[in-house]
C-alpha cells in the first residue's frame, strides 16, 4: 500500500530541516535548491525572520533590485516591528516608492547608517562596495544559483556563515567575454557561486524544496522530469484544483483552438507551417499577439486553491516571453497594435522568479536554421515553461525536432567542468514531445 | 551576427566585393610593428618549424628548425627568436614619460596621486591568424618557468640565457590578447574582418589568403573567384599556390616536400657523426648544410606569401583613419606595457600557471569592462557602427523639433528641459529609460517621457550636464533644428568593488592560495628526448 503523498507535510519537513541546519547546524554554508514556485521567497523571510528574533545581525544579499524591494515587503508583512535597512544605490530613484510607506525600514546609500539594524537587506552589487570591520554572523544569499562566483567572491569576507538559496534549473549567470581560460578551476569566477562554494566545502548540508506551489499538476511533472531529472519534485495541488474557464466560446481560429486545449489541459502548442525566419518573424509575433489578444477578448476566469470564486484573467495575470529582447519588443509592438498595452513582454532573464496564470511563449528555436548553445540553454526554456500556475501557450514554427536532430549540443568538453543535466538538447527534446499532444496546427 | 552585417555581407556576395564595416580604423597600429609569422610541426603541439619575423617588410629574419623534434634545435630556434623581440621589446622599455597614478598608500589606505614611469609607446605584434595567438600563449608557456644554466646550474636542460625572459613576455603578449580593444598583440584576420564584411563565412574569414582576396580582389576577379582561387588553387606539383597563413601548415606540403627534406637532413647528420677523419667529415658537413639550407628554402617559401599579406593588411588598415578612442585604448596598452616592465626589471617570478581565485575575478571583471567599454566607443567614434545600434534599436538618430523650459521639483528647482527628437528609428525605449548623448566628449544623460504620433516623435527630459545655475548652460540643452544622437547604452563604464586581497580569499573561494611558490618546468617526458 502506498502512502498517500502529502505536499504540505513534505514542504513543513523540508523547511523545518534546512531552518534547523541554518540556525543549529555547525557547518558555514547551507545550500537549498528550490524548483519554480517551491515557496523559496517565504523560506528566506522565515530564515530571515527566525535569525533575527534570535538576535543575529543578518544580511541579505539578493541579485537585482526589484528582487531587494520585494523582500523588504514581504519582510515588512510579516513583521511590521522589525527594523530592517534597505542599502541601495545612490543613483536617481534607487528603490520602490513602496518602501517609504514603511516606518521600520530605514533606507540608506551608506552601510553605516544601518548599522544596528536587526536585517539589512542590499544587492550583491551595492554589498561589494561595503567595508566592515566585523562581519556579520549570518547572510542569507538569494539566487545563489545566478550569482556569479566573482560576486560571492566580492561579498564573502562580510559574513562568518550564509544560508545559500536559488534555483538550480534556471539560467546560469554568463559573461560577456570569454572565459574558458578559468573552464575547470574550483573558482572559475564566470561559474555560479554555488558551484564554487560546493567545490570548496563539498560536505555542506544541501537541502531541497520538494513542492511546487505555482506550478499546476499539469506541469510539475514535466517540468520535473525534463529539467530537474535527478531532483524530483511534485506539484501542491491536484488535478482538480485549478480551473481556467472561458466565457466566451471558440471561434474556431487557431488561437482560439490552442487557448481551449490550454484551459483544458495546461498546455498549448500552437504550430505554424516550418519556414526558417528572421528572429523577429512577423508571422509568430503576430500569432502570439493575436493570441494574447483573445485570451482577454474570451473573458477567461481562474479558479484555484486561493479562492473559491474564479478571479478574472486580466491583463496583469498574463505574461509573454521569448529569448530575444528585439523579439519581446516586436510583440510589445504588435500588442499595442491590438490595442492591449498592459501585457508584461519580457526575454527569459528578465522573466526569472516571476508569476502569472497563464504565459504565452514565442519558442526559443522557432524559425531558426541553426540551435545554437544559447538557443538551447536548458534554463532558459526552463524560466519560460514554468512561469505559469495555470496554463502555458507555446508558439513555435513547425520542425523544431529536426532542427534539434540535425543540431546535436557540440560545446566542446573541458577537463575539471561537471557536466550539467539535463543537456538543452534532451529538455527541449521532452517538452517537444509533451507538447506535441496538445498541438494546433495553424496557417494563419 | 546583427543585422547590419548580415546585410553587409549580402551587399558584398552581390557586388563581388568585401563592404566596410567601419569608416575609421578602430585598432591602433604602430609605426614599427614586429611582424610574426610562425609555421609548426604537425602532431606535436607547439613544436615550431619556422618563422619570419622582424620589422622590416623588405628584410624578415628567416628562423628554422630543420628537425623539429630536436629539443636543442629548439631551443637554438628560441634563444634566435629571442634575439630579435628582446631587442624591439627593449627599445619601446626604455623611452618613458612622467605619468601619474592613483594609489593606495599602505599606511593611511587613502587614495593619493604617485609620480610613475609610462614608456612613452608600446612594441606590437602582428601575427597573421588567430591560431598565431595561440602559439604565442603556447610559446610563453613552454618557455617561461624553464631554467638557464646560470640561474640554476643543476637543471638537466638548460634552456639558453634569453628564452625564460622571451617566455614571460609572450606570455605577457598572449594575456592581454584577450583584453578587448587592446593592440598589444593583434591578428591580422581579426583585425581585417572587424573592418570590412566579406560575402564568407565568419570560419572563412579566418584565412588571411581569402580575406584579403574579397577585400582587394585582382583585376578581373570577384572576391568569390580570388577566395576560392585563393584556398584552393595548387600548382603542377600539387601544392597551395596560397600557403595557409599557419600556424599549421598545408597536408601536401608536409608530406611531399618537407617530410622528404627531413628525412634527408637526418641522414646526412647521421651520416657526419659516422665520418672517421676530417676529410670525410668536411664533404659530409657539406651535405648537411645543404640538406639544412634546403629546409630553410621550404619554409621561407611557406611564410613570405603570408609575410606579404600581412603588410598588405597593414597598407589597407592604415588607409583608414584612426578612431578619436583608439589613442585612450593604446594609452591603457602601454600601461599594460610598462606594468611588465616593472614587474620583471623588479625580479617577481614568471607569471604562474594558474590565476589564483582574486587574479581570475579581476582579470574577468576587466574584461567586461573593457568590453563595454570598447563597444560605445565604436559606435561614438563611427558613424557605420553607430548605424548599426540604431538597426538594433539600441540607439536613435534625428532633428529636434521642440524644446520646452522645464525644473524638477524640490527646494532649489533645476532645469530638466523637455527636448521633442523626430527620428525614424525605432530605438527599444520603455518607461523612463536612460539615454545618453556626448556632449563635448562627455555623456550627458536624458530619460524617456513619451512618444508622439506613432513613434515618428521621441520626448525627452534632460537630466545633467547643465550647470549649477537656475538656467542651463550656454550650448547645454539641445536647440530646435539641431542633429542628435542618444544612445540607450552608457558611454563611459564604472569601475567594480574592488576584490580582497589575494591573502584575504574567503572561504567560499577556498580561503588565501598560499605563498607563491616558485612554479618549474613540466618534466621532461621520454617524448621530449626523442
Amino acid at each position: 500500500m502506498t502512502t498517500l503523498f502529502d505536499p504540505s507535510a513534505a514542504a513543513t519537513q523540508a523547511t523545518d530541516a534546512i531552518l534547523h541546519d541554518t540556525l543549529h547546524g555547525t557547518a558555514r554554508g547551507v545550500v537549498v535548491d528550490s524548483p519554480p514556485g517551491a515557496g523559496k521567497s517565504t523560506l528566506v523571510v522565515r530564515a530571515a525572520l527566525e535569525l533575527a528574533e534570535a538576535g543575529h545581525p543578518l544580511m541579505v544579499v539578493a541579485q537585482t533590485n526589484a528582487q531587494v524591494d520585494d523582500l523588504v515587503l514581504r519582510l515588512a508583512e510579516k513583521n511590521p516591528e522589525l527594523p530592517v535597512g534597505r542599502l541601495h544605490s545612490s543613483d536617481a530613484d534607487p528603490y520602490d516608492k513602496a518602501l517609504d510607506g514603511l516606518e521600520n525600514v530605514r533606507k540608506s546609500a551608506k552601510a553605516a547608517d544601518l548599522a544596528g539594524l536587526a536585517v539589512v537587506i542590499s544587492t550583491a552589487a551595492k554589498w561589494a562596495h561595503v567595508k566592515a570591520d566585523e562581519p556579520w554572523r549570518y547572510a542569507i544569499v538569494d539566487e545563489a544559483y545566478q550569482m556569479r562566483s566573482d560576486a560571492l567572491l566580492a561579498v564573502a569576507g562580510l559574513f562568518e556563515r550564509a544560508l545559500f538559496v536559488g534555483d538550480p534549473g534556471q539560467l546560469d549567470p554568463f559573461a560577456i567575454v570569454g572565459s574558458e581560460q578559468w573552464a575547470g578551476l574550483t573558482y572559475d569566477p564566470s561559474a555560479s557561486a554555488v558551484t564554487t562554494l560546493l567545490a570548496h566545502n563539498p560536505d555542506l548540508p544541501q537541502h531541497r524544496l520538494p513542492v511546487s506551489w505555482r506550478l499546476p499538476a499539469s506541469a510539475a511533472p514535466l517540468v520535473s522530469d525534463a529539467f530537474y531529472p535527478y531532483t524530483p519534485f511534485r506539484s501542491g495541488t491536484g488535478h482538480g484544483d485549478r480551473r481556467l474557464s472561458l466565457a466566451v466560446p471558440s471561434d474556431g481560429s487557431g488561437p482560439d483552438r490552442v487557448i481551449d486545449e490550454a484551459a483544458e489541459s495546461g498546455w498549448g502548442l500552437l504550430e505554424l507551417p516550418a519556414r526558417h525566419t528572421p528572429r523577429t518573424d512577423p508571422e509568430a509575433v503576430r500569432a502570439v499577439a493575436t493570441v494574447v489578444r483573445r485570451l482577454l477578448d474570451r473573458a477567461g476566469a481562474a479558479t484555484s486553491e486561493r479562492s473559491p470564486d474564479p478571479t478574472p484573467l486580466t491583463a496583469d495575470r498574463i505574461a509573454v516571453g521569448t529569448a530575444h529582447r528585439d523579439q519581446a519588443a516586436a510583440i510589445r509592438a504588435a500588442l499595442a497594435d491590438l490595442g492591449v498595452t498592459d501585457v508584461v513582454v519580457d526575454t527569459a532573464n528578465r522573466l526569472q522568479g516571476r508569476e502569472y496564470d497563464v504565459t504565452v511563449v514565442l519558442h526559443p528555436l522557432s524559425g531558426r536554421p541553426d540551435a545554437t548553445a544559447f538557443h538551447l540553454e536548458t534554463g532558459r526554456l526552463c524560466v519560460l515553461a514554468s512561469r505559469h500556475r495555470h496554463a502555458c501557450i507555446v508558439v513555435c514554427r513547425a520542425g523544431v525536432g529536426d532542427l534539434l536532430d540535425d543540431y546535436p549540443s557540440t560545446e566542446p568538453v573541458q577537463l575539471g567542468t561537471g557536466v550539467k543535466f539535463p543537456d538543452g538538447w534532451e529538455a527541449n527534446h521532452a517538452v517537444l514531445a509533451h507538447l506535441a499532444e496538445h498541438r494546433v496546427m495553424w496557417r494563419p | 551576427m546583427s543585422l547590419i552585417s548580415t546585410l553587409a555581407r549580402l551587399e558584398a556576395v552581390s557586388t563581388g566585393r568585401a563592404q566596410p564595416a567601419a569608416t575609421v580604423r578602430h585598432r591602433h597600429l604602430s609605426d614599427r610593428p614586429l611582424v610574426f609569422v610562425p609555421l609548426t610541426t604537425a602532431g606535436e603541439a607547439g613544436a615550431p618549424l619556422g618563422a619570419l619575423v622582424g620589422t622590416d617588410r623588405d628584410a624578415p629574419r628567416l628562423l628554422a628548425v630543420p628537425q623539429p623534434r630536436d629539443r636543442d634545435l629548439r631551443f637554438a630556434f628560441l634563444a634566435e627568436l629571442a634575439d630579435v623581440v628582446l631587442p624591439y621589446i627593449d627599445a619601446y622599455a626604455e623611452v618613458v614619460e612622467a605619468a601619474e597614478r592613483t594609489e593606495t598608500d599602505p599606511e593611511t589606505g587613502k587614495r593619493v596621486k604617485v609620480e610613475v614611469d609610462l614608456c612613452a609607446d608600446a612594441p606590437q605584434l602582428i601575427v597573421p591568424s588567430r591560431g598565431g595567438i595561440d602559439l604565442v600563449r603556447l610559446l610563453g608557456r613552454s618557455m617561461r618557468f624553464r631554467r638557464t644554466a646560470e640561474q640554476d646550474p643543476e637543471t638537466p636542460y638548460p634552456a639558453p640565457p634569453r628564452v625564460p625572459l622571451l617566455g614571460r613576455w609572450l606570455t605577457h603578449f598572449g594575456e592581454r590578447a584577450r583584453v578587448p580593444g587592446s593592440s598589444l598583440l593583434l591578428a591580422m584576420t581579426d583585425v581585417l574582418s572587424r573592418h570590412w564584411a566579406t560575402g564568407q563565412s565568419t570560419l572563412e574569414d579566418q584565412h588571411l589568403g581569402a580575406l584579403l582576396a574579397w577585400i582587394d580582389p585582382p583585376e578581373g576577379l570577384t572576391g568569390a573567384e580570388a577566395a576560392l582561387r585563393a584556398e584552393l588553387e595548387r600548382d603542377a606539383k600539387g601544392q597551395l599556390t596560397c600557403p595557409p597563413a599557419g600556424p599549421a601548415t598545408d597536408p601536401a606540403f608536409d608530406n611531399k616536400l618537407l617530410a622528404p627534406a627531413i628525412e634527408r637532413y637526418d641522414r646526412a647528420r647521421t651520416a657526419l657523426a659516422a665520418a672517421e677523419d676530417g676529410l670525410e667529415a668536411d664533404d659530409r658537413l657539406g651535405a648537411l648544410t645543404a640538406a639544412e639550407r634546403e629546409i630553410r628554402d621550404l619554409v621561407l617559401s611557406r611564410t613570405l606569401p603570408t609575410w606579404e599579406k600581412v603588410w598588405q593588411g597593414l597598407d589597407l588598415l592604415r588607409e583608414l583613419p584612426e578612431g578619436a578612442h583608439v589613442e585612450e585604448r593604446w594609452t591603457r596598452d602601454r600601461w599594460s606595457f610598462t606594468g611588465h616592465r616593472d614587474r620583471v626589471l623588479a625580479g617577481e617570478p614568471p607569471q604562474p600557471r594558474r590565476d589564483d581565485a582574486v587574479t581570475a575575478a579581476n582579470k574577468l571583471a576587466t574584461r567586461e569592462r573593457e568590453q563595454a567599454r570598447l563597444e560605445a566607443q565604436e559606435a561614438l567614434d563611427d558613424p557605420l557602427v553607430m548605424a548599426g545600434r540604431r538597426l538594433s534599436g539600441e540607439a536613435f538618430a534625428g532633428e529636434v523639433t521642440d524644446v520646452v523650459m522645464a525644473y524638477s521639483e524640490g527646494k532649489r528647482p533645476s532645469p530638466r528641459p523637455l527636448v521633442t527628437v523626430r527620428t525614424d528609428d525605432r530605438p527599444h525605449l520603455g518607461e523612463r529609460t536612460k539615454v545618453y548623448r556626448s556632449l563635448g566628449g562627455k555623456p550627458q544623460s536624458a530619460e524617456f517621457v513619451g512618444v508622439e504620433e506613432d513613434g515618428a516623435y521621441v520626448v525627452l527630459r534632460v537630466l545633467d550636464k547643465m550647470g549649477r545655475g537656475k538656467e542651463p548652460e550656454p550650448g547645454s540643452v539641445p536647440e530646435k533644428g539641431d542633429r542628435v544622437c542618444f544612445t540607450l547604452f552608457e558611454h563611459e563604464q564604472r569601475g567594480g568593488a574592488k576584490l580582497p586581497d589575494p591573502e584575504e580569499t574567503p572561504w567560499t573561494h577556498g580561503g588565501p592560495p598560499g605563498e607563491a611558490t616558485l612554479e618549474a618546468a613540466d618534466p621532461v617526458t621520454s617524448e621530449d628526448v626523442l
